[in-house]
C-alpha cells in the first residue's frame, strides 16, 4: 500500500474518450494502474481501446467494476459535477486533474465529499505515484525510482523536476502526491504529511510549496509538533512581485503571509532544510536518509 | 479579474444595496457637468485597479462644479501605483456620522467563504486586524445554506450595539444578505465596503464598493466578463490571455517559456539566482499545441527588453514533440534576432529533440546548464 493509492486501487477515468483522458489513460494503464472503466456520457457499451469498458454513468461502472477511486480529466465547467457524480456513485478517491475550476464550485464539492467519507486531489493537479505499483494522474512514469522519500507538492511540472533530480541522484520515491496549484484543494499538504508520518516506505519527506496562501505555514507548524521523520522544503516565487496571479490562482501574494520569504522562514523555524534550488533538494534529503 | 469601483458599485445597486447616485466620466468638462447635476458638494474619485487612492490623492472634495473640474484635471492622468488614471468617479458627498467595515472573502485556511465586518471602517481592514483585532467579527457561510438570518443579524448587532440603533443593525444584516448574493452572482473571491456609512439620516449606505472575481468563473458569467477593462491591463497580458497563455511582464531581459506555473516561478528564481533578471512570467500551460508556442514566442519577442530566450519544458501533459514543431513553426515564421536556449524533457522527449535536432537546435536535459546558458547569452 502507498499513500492513498495502491496496489488495491481500481480506477475510473471520467472524460476517457477525450485528448487527455485517453492518452492518459494508455500511460496509467502502461504503468501498471488498474483501470477497470472509462466513463464518457453518451459512449456507454463501447469499449476503450478494445480493453476498458466505457460506461455512461459512474454508478454503473462501479456496480460493473467494484471501481474504488477515480481520475478526472473532463473540462473545468463539467469537473466539479464530475466529482459529485463519483462520490454519490460510492468512490473512495477522486483526483481531479482539470484546471480552472471555479473556486465557489469546489467550496460546494469538498464538504459533500466529507460528509460522504470521500477523499478529493486537486482540482488543477498532477496526481499520484506509487513507483513500481501504480500511478493516477498524470505524473510521468519513467522518471521516478522506488524508494524511500515521499514527495508532496503544490506543483506539476516542478515537481517533476524534483523527482527527477532525486532519481538522477539515486534517491527513489516511496510516493509522489501532486495537491494542486489552486486557492481551494481537496487534499492539503498536511494530509499528506500524516500519510507519510504513518507510511512504512517513507524515510523522510520532501514539501515543495509555492507563494500565496498560509498552507506552507500550516504545514510547517504540523512537521514540528507531529513528524519524527525528516522534512526538506523549497519555495516556488522568490522572485515573483506581489499583487500578480502566477499562473495558478492559489499564486497571488497578498500580505506578507503568502511571500516566500515569510514561507522560506516559517520552514526554517521549524526544522525544515530549505533548498535554493530544485536539484539541491536532492542534497538536503540524502543528506538525511 | 479585477474591476472598478463603479462598476462593483453598479453589482450592489443590482441586488438592492443603497448606493448614493455616481457618474463616471473621463473628462474634466463631463466631470464638471455631473457635479451640476448632482448640485451638491461632490466627491470626485479616480478609477484605477490600486488600493490606497485617497492616500496618492486621488480622491478629492469639491464645493462647486467649478473646483470638481479643476480636480478631476488633476486627478485625471494621474499614475497611482503604475496605474494611469482614465476615469473618474463622481458622486454627492454624504455627511457621514459612522464608518464601517464590512466584506466577504474567501477564506483559504477554512476553505469557505466569510463575512467580515467592523465597527472601525473607513481605513484598511488590515491594519485593524493587525492593531484591534476585537474590532473585527468573522462568520464563516456554509455554501449549502448560505448566510443564516441569525449570523447576518448577529454581524449587524456588532456594526450598531446601541439599542437606539436597531434599525441600523437591521439594515446591515439585509446588506449583508445582499452582498453575498452579489459575491456569489459574480464569482466574486472578495466583495467589500468600506466604509459603508450612516448619513446624516440615519441610513445605512454603501460609498465604496471592490470586488475581485475568480478568473475560473468567468466562463459561465458573460457580463462579467464584459466588464472587463483592457485599456486597465498590459497590452501584451490580453493578447497572452488570447492565446490561452497565462503571461505577466517583469522588468528583466531573460524571457522565459515554461509549462506549468510552478515550474515557470522556480525558473525565473533560478535566472535571479544565476544574476539574471527575467523579463516575464510565462505558463503555456498543459495540452500544449504547437500554435500556442509559437504565441509564446511572439510575446516574449516583443518586448524589446528581451535579449535571451529560456524555454524551459518538463513533459507531463505537455508533450516535447508539440513544443518541439512550435519552436520550429515560430522559428520559420519570423526572424528570431537574438539567442535561443532549450530545455526539453519528459513525455515524448525523444520525438521533441529529433524535431529539434532536425533544424539544428540543440537541446539541453537540465534545468541549471539551462538557465546558466541563458543567462549568459543575455549578457
Amino acid at each position: 500500500m502507498g499513500i492513498f493509492i495502491g496496489g488495491d486501487t481500481k480506477l475510473i477515468v471520467q472524460g476517457i474518450t477525450g485528448r487527455d483522458g485517453s492518452f492518459h489513460a494508455r500511460q496509467m494503464i502502461g504503468y501498471g494502474t488498474q483501470v477497470v472503466a472509462g466513463v464518457t456520457p453518451g459512449r456507454g457499451g463501447k469499449a476503450f481501446d478494445d480493453a476498458v469498458p466505457v460506461f455512461d454513468t459512474v454508478a454503473e461502472a462501479v456496480a460493473e467494476t467494484g471501481a474504488n477511486a477515480s481520475v478526472v480529466y473532463v473540462p473545468a465547467r463539467f469537473a466539479a459535477d464530475a466529482g459529485f457524480e463519483a462520490i454519490s456513485a460510492g468512490v473512495e478517491l477522486v483526483v481531479i486533474i482539470t484546471e480552472g475550476v471555479p473556486v465557489a464550485d469546489m467550496l460546494r464539492l469538498l464538504p459533500y465529499a466529507r460528509e460522504h467519507g470521500a477523499r478529493i486531489v486537486g482540482p488543477n493537479c498532477p496526481g499520484l505515484i506509487v513507483p513500481g505499483v501504480c500511478k493516477v494522474g498524470i505524473l510521468p512514469g519513467n522518471i521516478v525510482a522506488e524508494g524511500p522519500a515521499g514527495i508532496v507538492s503544490r506543483s506539476g511540472t516542478l515537481t517533476y523536476e524534483v523527482i527527477d533530480c532525486l532519481t538522477k541522484a539515486g534517491i527513489g520515491q516511496s510516493a509522489c502526491v501532486g495537491i494542486g496549484g489552486d486557492p481551494i484543494v481537496g487534499t492539503s499538504f498536511v494530509d499528506c504529511l500524516e500519510a507519510f508520518e504513518n507510511d512504512p516506505r517513507t524515510a523522510a519527506v520532501a514539501l515543495i510549496g509555492e507563494i500565496g496562501g498560509t498552507d506552507e505555514q500550516v504545514a510547517a507548524e504540523y512537521v514540528s509538533k507531529h513528524m519524527t521523520k525528516p522534512v526538506v522544503g523549497f519555495i516556488a516565487g522568490r522572485s515573483a512581485p506581489p499583487g500578480r496571479r502566477m499562473g495558478h490562482a492559489g499564486a497571488i501574494i497578498s500580505g506578507a503571509e503568502g511571500t516566500a520569504a515569510e514561507k522560506v522562514r516559517s520552514f526554517q523555524e521549524n526544522g525544515i532544510a530549505v533548498a535554493e534550488r530544485p536539484v539541491e533538494v536532492a542534497d538536503l534529503l540524502g543528506a538525511r536518509l | 479579474m479585477n474591476i472598478h469601483e463603479y462598476q462593483a458599485r453598479a453589482i450592489l445597486r443590482d441586488h438592492g444595496i443603497p448606493v448614493p447616485e455616481g457618474f463616471v466620466a473621463e473628462t474634466p468638462g463631463e466631470v464638471r457637468r455631473a457635479a451640476e447635476e448632482i448640485g451638491a458638494q461632490v466627491v470626485v474619485k479616480a478609477q484605477v485597479h490600486a488600493g490606497g487612492r485617497g492616500k496618492a490623492g486621488g480622491v478629492k472634495l469639491a464645493s462647486t462644479p467649478a473646483e470638481a473640474q479643476e480636480l478631476a484635471g488633476a486627478i485625471l492622468g494621474m499614475e497611482i501605483k503604475g496605474h494611469a488614471v482614465r476615469k473618474v468617479l463622481v458622486g454627492p458627498a454624504e455627511t457621514i456620522a459612522s464608518e464601517a467595515y464590512v466584506g466577504i472573502v474567501l477564506d483559504r485556511a477554512q476553505q469557505a467563504d466569510a463575512v467580515m465586518v467592523s465597527p472601525a471602517g473607513g481605513v484598511d481592514i488590515e491594519e485593524v486586524a493587525a492593531t484591534n483585532p476585537a474590532a473585527i467579527m468573522t462568520r464563516r457561510i456554509d455554501p449549502r445554506y448560505g448566510l443564516f438570518d441569525h449570523q447576518a443579524g448577529e454581524l449587524g448587532r456588532f456594526l450598531y450595539p446601541e439599542a437606539e440603533k436597531a434599525k441600523q443593525a437591521r439594515s446591515a444584516a439585509a446588506i449583508l444578505q445582499k452582498l453575498y448574493e452579489a459575491y456569489l452572482g459574480s464569482g466574486a473571491t472578495l466583495a467589500e465596503i468600506n466604509p459603508l456609512i450612516v448619513n446624516g439620516a440615519g441610513e445605512v449606505l454603501a460609498i465604496d464598493a471592490k470586488m475581485n472575481i475568480d478568473d475560473n468563473a468567468l466562463f459561465r458569467l458573460p457580463q462579467i466578463e464584459a466588464l472587463r477593462d483592457p485599456e486597465a491591463e498590459d497590452p501584451a497580458e490580453t493578447a497572452a490571455r488570447a492565446a490561452g497563455l497565462s503571461y505577466v511582464r517583469l522588468d528583466g531581459n531573460i524571457g522565459c517559456c515554461v509549462n506549468g506555473a510552478g515550474l515557470a516561478m522556480a525558473t525565473m528564481d533560478l535566472v535571479k539566482h544565476y544574476g539574471g533578471e527575467p523579463a516575464n512570467f510565462l505558463d503555456i500551460g498543459g495540452s500544449s499545441n504547437p500554435a500556442k508556442v509559437v504565441a509564446a514566442l511572439e510575446l516574449i519577442t516583443a518586448d524589446s527588453a528581451v535579449s535571451s530566450v529560456l524555454f524551459n519544458i518538463f513533459g507531463g501533459i505537455t508533450r516535447c514533440d508539440d513544443v518541439a514543431r512550435g519552436i520550429v513553426q515560430a522559428t520559420d515564421s519570423f526572424d528570431l534576432q537574438i539567442p535561443i536556449t532549450i530545455r526539453l524533457t519528459g513525455t515524448n522527449q525523444a520525438e521533441g529533440l529529433a524535431i529539434l535536432a532536425r533544424r539544428g537546435f540543440q537541446a539541453l536535459s537540465d534545468m541549471d546548464g539551462a538557465v546558466r546558458a541563458a543567462v549568459e547569452l543575455g549578457g
